[in-house]
């Protein structure tokens, strides 16, 4: 398995703060890599950075080895790196199925003045979106929901529909911004689900999140940051048993009132 | 005419070719039939209504940029340059005025790319500061231009023939100076007719969609590939081109240019138009205009109480109808189906979770059925 996204010695600054320090890592071909760290770690600002919403003082990141950092993030959508967002991030006044109707935008054949006079192509598109929007909202269980307005959607089924709109893009790789947050057990099982299912529809997922359990069941590898560093990188048998992430976490183990 | 939903269409289709087609007679046949009536005391209305309707169509403009997500109070400056390019081609250089019109409108939305470039960056009341300021900007350029006069008296001769290029053929006759008001009602109302169109088309294909997902989240849409620069740009392109040729027609009916023809109160005037209509519906600024020029028009034996009464009447009613006038149809929908729409809403609440339980056993249905639930009682209120 290759490694189809490469990030460099990425750097981010906010002044004379350091969010993201020179982190580097790979992620192969349908795979499923999760990056995980306490609060503050540098975590959404790496999403960013590799989403292209962000441009890094430095470092680079590569898709398919050609960089795409410093790239607009219509462009970078358009080569295939996607991201969701939290679920408050929507199109508040539409139907759920018109969101994904419109965020099949990137399978477009037709251009604007197409769409304005209707060419055989706009409208070839369009019966292709709305078909291709109800495959994609039956695969992720929303069909029932499809007219729906957005902003009705209980919590669930938003994060539901913010993977929807990221699928319609047809990404080679899908950047989840924390699937899991805010989901109990049962919720957060059936998301687990989800994601592995996109694996199986060919797509390499890469999460930023902080729900422990899930990640740990569903990530092929994990890479974790701490004060914007990257401190361990490995599979969850591995990152469990290795001593930086306990103390990032737990913190010290103070022998003299052994704790 | 509404822009939101897709459920009911082929109803609304219906009744919105038949509001077109009652809009089109009453325009074209209607008023003028009124007018004869009594030409002497009527036909003053040409030159209000050619007015109000080319003003309508600015509007529109202002209306597309709202569309986008954007407070445009910059609309007077397209009208004004409008105006001052489609004058200058004609006296300076002899160009035909209905070609200058069209001329108007491309340059225009020229000088719409390169303003819109860095400006279109600023959102919510940054947005709208700055289209303020520029009116404002635009009516000192054409105070210190000569090619404008300095924006004293600029006379315009009445419109040219036009003929079909390389022939003879007279499309539009020369007007003359008794016919004009007559000549520039017909062609205002066509144009106007044309423009909404144009942008109902706009707005219900998918170009409308994807302004509709700018105006709600910019941010999303770009990560779901939107150029969503070039798409604010093409939107603002097309507001300034109909601002350009309606401010060109605006110029050419009053035969004399001056620089007080669109000032600071007419690029607010035009987003008040599309306010008082309603932002939801494409036919909003259409309402808003004819209701209150017409309203301002009649408040004129009042004098110097003119202007209390007719801002007394705007408070009112945006005090009343927050959404605009439009939103009087939708209230009257409400009305007229509310029996029938009580009791399809109580059946499906009350069949909701019985259905999907029996339709699938599994345990997730009922939660979410349950979820569905207490919002149809909602969407009752």
């Amino acid at each position: 398995m290759s490694e189809i996204l490469q990030v460099k010695s990425i750097t981010k600054k906010f002044g004379g703060l350091t969010a993201v320090n020179g982190v580097s890592f790979g992620v192969k071909e349908k795979e499923i890599l999760s990056v995980i760290g306490p609060n503050g770690a540098g975590k959404s600002t790496l999403f960013k950075l590799i989403s292209s919403f962000m441009k890094p003082s430095d470092g680079e990141v590569l898709f398919n080895g050609k960089r795409i950092s410093n790239q607009a993030p219509h462009i970078v959508a358009r080569k295939g790196v996607v991201r969701t967002f939290q679920e408050t991030t929507i199109f508040k006044n539409m139907t759920v199925k018109q969101t994904v109707i419109v965020a099949h935008h990137l399978r477009s054949k037709a251009n604007l003045w197409g769409y304005f006079v209707s060419t055989p192509n706009a409208r070839n598109d369009e019966k292709h979106f709305g078909d291709s929007a109800d495959e994609i909202l039956e695969f992720l269980g929303l069909s029932s929901m499809a007219n729906e307005q957005a902003s009705n959607l209980p919590h669930g089924h938003l994060r539901a529909l913010g993977i929807a709109m990221g699928l319609a893009t047809n990404p080679k790789i899908l950047l989840l911004d924390e699937p899991f947050a805010g989901m109990n057990h049962d919720e957060t099982m059936k998301a687990v689900k989800m994601v592995r299912d996109l694996r199986k529809r060919g797509l390499t997922v890469l999460l930023v999140e902080h729900d422990m359990h899930a990640v740990m069941t569903i990530s092929d590898r994990i890479v974790v940051l701490n004060f914007g560093t990257k401190i361990a990188e490995g599979t969850p048998e591995q990152i469990q048993k290795n001593p930086a992430v306990i103390e990032a976490y737990l913190g010290h183990e103070d022998k003299e009132i052994g704790l | 005419m509404k822009v939101k939903p897709h459920t009911e269409s082929g109803l609304k289709t219906w009744v919105g070719l038949a509001a077109l087609v009652l809009a089109m007679g009453l325009f074209y046949f209607g008023i003028p039939a009124l007018i004869a009536q009594n030409p002497e005391v009527y036909s003053r209305y040409y030159t209000t209504l050619s007015g109000i309707a080319l003003l309508s169509m600015a509007s529109a403009g202002v209306w597309l940029t709202f569309y986008i997500g954007r407070i445009n109070i910059g609309q007077g400056v397209f009208c004004l340059f409008g105006a001052y390019i489609s004058g200058i081609l004609v006296v300076n250089y002899g160009m035909n005025f209905w070609y200058s019109a069209i001329w108007a409108g491309v340059i225009c939305s020229l000088l719409s790319f390169l303003i819109g470039l860095p400006i279109l960056r600023l959102r919510g009341v940054y947005f709208a500061m700055v289209t303020l300021i520029s009116t404002q900007v635009a009516t000192l350029v054409v105070q210190n231009l000569a090619i404008t006069k300095q924006g004293r008296s600029f006379a315009l001769p009445p419109p040219a023939a036009l003929t079909l290029p390389g022939t003879d053929i007279v499309v539009i006759p020369a007007f003359t100076l008794e016919g004009a008001a007559v000549g520039f009602y017909f062609a205002a109302i066509t144009l106007m007719i044309l423009t909404f169109l144009g942008l109902y088309r706009l707005v219900n294909s998918r170009i409308g969609q994807l302004c509709k997902s700018l105006q709600q989240n910019e941010e999303l849409a770009s990560s779901l590939g939107v150029n969503i620069v070039w798409l604010r740009l093409v939107a603002y392109a097309i507001s300034c081109f109909v601002g350009g040729v309606a401010g060109a027609f605006y110029g050419a009916q009053q035969a004399n240019l001056n620089v007080s023809l669109f000032t600071v109160q007419d690029s607010v005037n035009f987003l008040l138009y599309c306010f008082m209509g309603g932002l939801n519906y494409v036919v909003g600024p259409l309402i808003g205009t004819i209701t209150l020029r017409l309203g301002w028009d009649q408040l004129s034996p009042t004098g110097e109480y003119q202007l209390a009464i007719y801002a007394l009447a705007l408070i009112i009613l945006m005090f009343i109808l927050p959404n605009g006038l439009m939103s009087l149809v939708e209230e009257g929908k409400k009305w007229f189906i509310r029996p029938n729409h009580r009791q399809k809403l109580q059946s499906m609440s009350a069949q909701k979770p019985v259905k999907t339980v029996a339709k699938s056993a599994a345990k997730k249905r009922p939660k979410t059925a349950a979820k569905t639930a207490p919002k149809s009682n909602k969407g009752r209120k």
